[in-house]
């Protein structure tokens, strides 16, 4: 198992590697020119070519690649060419409160997704199912910026009861997650009523009531855990996707986290943030990867880690 | 007078589905004494599965529903208890062993776990008493090493391993009633013999009650008391063992058992009897089996025979031993 979890992480090494020269290629193919940008409107051609050097952006680019991958390798993945500051600084700032949010989001999402697909399966078209898959097609189909402004409207503007963006307490969290979790809910809510229903017909249920356990030792008990082995697998995928910051969400709630700070990054062409922010999302999603095998491991004991 | 333990009279269990109605289980009498085993007969799909459902009331998850007759265990009628009083009698006083040991245990649970479940639920024992109980159970069954099968999960036994499991969590609490459907079907030739033994061993040890669903021939002349011969969701004939195999009156028995039975003979891919089993939502009136009989005459188109008690303890369904003209004028 710990051999597993090793042998896992050292090949990370070769994809992230990989994936570094396909986010560097991307990143100098969107148009637009940084120089002209740091050096401003104004600036003589000159001046544009001397910030550009200063930047090293005249070196061809498989040597700007070589310079990165070093730098990486120093510990040293450069300065921000918008604030000067170094990347590393300019995305942990805005890590944790990406996390945070994320975090929170999932949390409640996956509990009460859980719960509406549960009962959804049991109540097999009672109303409980349909107003729990209202529900869920609800959360999936409303835009989130449109949530969160109505939230916002309410809660905020008119209630006052929650601030109306930015992050200052924990009451900060609170509307920007039910906007985000929103919809991870309705997606975990379809996804485990549909896997429990295929559990449920399966032959161990059969003898779980032939031995004389109640409905809620059959459901709770033998189904829940099966039926849990594909919905780990979308909601390790659903917060990777979100780790990465929702641009929307950030944007509606004011929120300082790593979306934002990626367009911010794009709009000035800060390549040095723009590479680290998408390395960092690899590596995170590599990482939920395996975290969501460990968990599927768990889960069915008919996988072996060897 | 023997002591009846299960009767099941005139059960109708139909299934609702999108073409029609499917008369799975139509108007079945089955009868298992105290101490008896009776083995169930029939091709695939002629209900078997379906009786035996009906009486553990397990269909709740299906299309299909009990709609009419009784069931009755030790006097008492199944059919009335609420879901909560029935629960205190699946895996307690009845117990069941199903077709498919493959699938029949939690994959994600130790073997442990889901034999010390039952135990705990009807015999009340703590977790250790419980844990005792069941090692004892898999040693009974004659599975090696039991300690360790219980820290096993499903994947890691064999099919004939697996069953035994299934056995052993059947009789944990010592049933009254044990349902065995095809529990031999899905396993080779040799385990085969081997489960069935242990039935047998265990059958004789606890006397316990056996209704023996099978299509196997071999299984019945060697393990049952009394056979029901069901066909497309009738019986057509009951008898003791003996009788049937010396002198067996239905012509679809008559063709089941074709030559002496021996172990592996299988219902299912005997020829002898050409055609297949009705398609349920379209029954032919009259004998259900004419379109396939040999002997199908006039009124066995016309009109459905009676399961009538010939001599002593041999019913059969059919115009051949009943009096057509008394018939013909009702
Ligand atoms: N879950 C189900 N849904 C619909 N029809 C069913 C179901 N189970 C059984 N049936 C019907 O009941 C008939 C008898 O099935 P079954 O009792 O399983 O036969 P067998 O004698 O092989 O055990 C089948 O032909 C089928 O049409
Ligand atoms: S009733 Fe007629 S068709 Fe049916 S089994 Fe007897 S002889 Fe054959
Ligand atoms: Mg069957």
């Amino acid at each position: 198992m710990l051999q597993y979890v090793v042998k896992r992480l050292i090949g990370i090494i070769p994809i992230l590697f990989l994936v570094s020269i396909f986010i560097f290629l991307f990143v100098h193919l969107i148009p637009g020119d940084p120089a002209r940008l740091v050096a401003g409107q104004d600036a003589t051609l000159q001046d544009v070519e001397v910030v550009r050097q200063e930047l090293g952006l005249d070196q061809p680019i498989h040597i700007q690649y070589f310079n990165f991958i070093s730098g990486i390798f120093q510990g040293d993945i450069g300065s921000s060419i918008k604030t000067g500051r170094p990347v590393f600084n300019e995305i942990a700032s805005r890590f944790m409160p990406t996390f945070w949010l994320t975090f929170w989001s999932m949390i409640w999402a996956v509990i009460v997704g859980l719960l509406i697909g549960v009962i959804s399966a049991t109540k097999r078209n009672k109303w409980q199912d349909y107003l729990g898959m209202f529900g869920a097609v609800s959360g999936i189909s409303m835009p989130s910026f449109w949530l969160g402004l109505l939230l916002i409207q309410v809660f905020a503007v008119q209630l006052g009861w929650l601030p109306v963006g930015g992050l200052e307490s924990w009451k900060s969290y609170v509307l920007p997650s039910i906007t985000l979790g929103s919809g991870v809910a309705a997606v975990v809510a379809r996804f485990s009523r549909s896997s429990l229903m295929d559990i449920l017909k399966d032959d161990y249920i059969r003898t779980g009531r032939a031995k004389g356990l109640n409905e809620h030792k059959v459901v709770w008990g033998h189904g829940l855990k099966n039926a849990m082995i594909p919905v780990v697998t979308m909601t390790g995928l659903q917060f990777g996707f979100l780790l990465g910051g929702s641009i929307v969400i950030e944007t509606v709630f004011s929120w300082p986290g790593l979306g934002r700070l990626l367009i911010d990054s794009v709009a000035f062409r800060d390549y040095p943030v723009i590479q680290a922010e998408m390395l960092l999302f690899a590596l995170e999603f590599i990482l939920i990867n395996l975290i969501v095998d460990l968990i599927y491991g768990f889960l069915n004991p008919q996988i072996r880690y060897d | 007078m023997t002591e009846k333990m299960l009767e099941i009279e005139d059960l109708k269990t139909y299934f609702y589905g999108d073409e029609g109605v499917v008369k799975a289980v139509d108007g079945v009498t089955i009868t298992v004494n105290k101490g008896e085993t009776v083995g169930v007969v029939g091709e695939s799909g002629c209900g078997k599965s379906v009786t035996s459902l009906s009486v553990m009331r397990l269909l709740q998850d299906t299309p299909g529903e009990i709609v009419d007759g009784s069931i009755k265990f030790e006097g008492k009628s199944l059919l009335n208890l609420s879901e909560k009083e029935m629960r205190m009698i699946r895996g307690n006083d009845i117990a069941m062993i199903f077709q498919e040991p493959m699938t029949s245990l939690n994959p994600v649970y130790k073997i442990g776990k889901q034999l010390e479940e039952a135990i705990k639920l009807h015999l009340r024992y703590d977790k250790k008493k419980a844990r005792i109980h069941a090692v004892n159970m898999l040693n009974l069954v004659g599975l090696p090493r039991a300690n360790e099968v219980m820290n096993e999960y499903p994947h890691q036994l064999s099919g004939g391993m697996r069953q035994r499991v299934m056995i052993a969590m059947a009789m944990a609490c010592n049933p009254k009633l044990l349902i065995a459907d095809e529990p031999t079907t899905a396993l080779d030739v040799t385990i085969q013999a081997q489960i069935l033994e242990l039935m047998q061993q265990l059958r004789n040890e606890s006397n316990t009650s056996i209704m023996l669903i099978t299509h196997d021939l071999g299984v019945v002349a060697e393990m049952c008391d009394r056979v029901v011969v069901m066909y497309a969701g009738e019986v057509v004939e009951e008898s003791d063992v003996y009788t049937l195999f010396e002198n067996p009156k239905h012509p679809y028995t008559k063709g089941l058992i074709g030559s002496v039975p021996k172990l592996g003979q299988d219902v299912e891919k005997l020829d002898s009897i050409p055609g297949n089993v009705p398609i349920p939502t379209n029954m032919p009136s009259g004998c259900k089996f004419a379109p396939r009989c040999e002997f199908a005459m006039d009124i066995c188109w016309k009109k459905d025979p009676v399961l009538l008690e010939t001599n002593d303890k041999h019913a059969c369904r059919c115009w051949l031993y009943q009096d057509q003209e008394k018939a013909l004028e009702v």
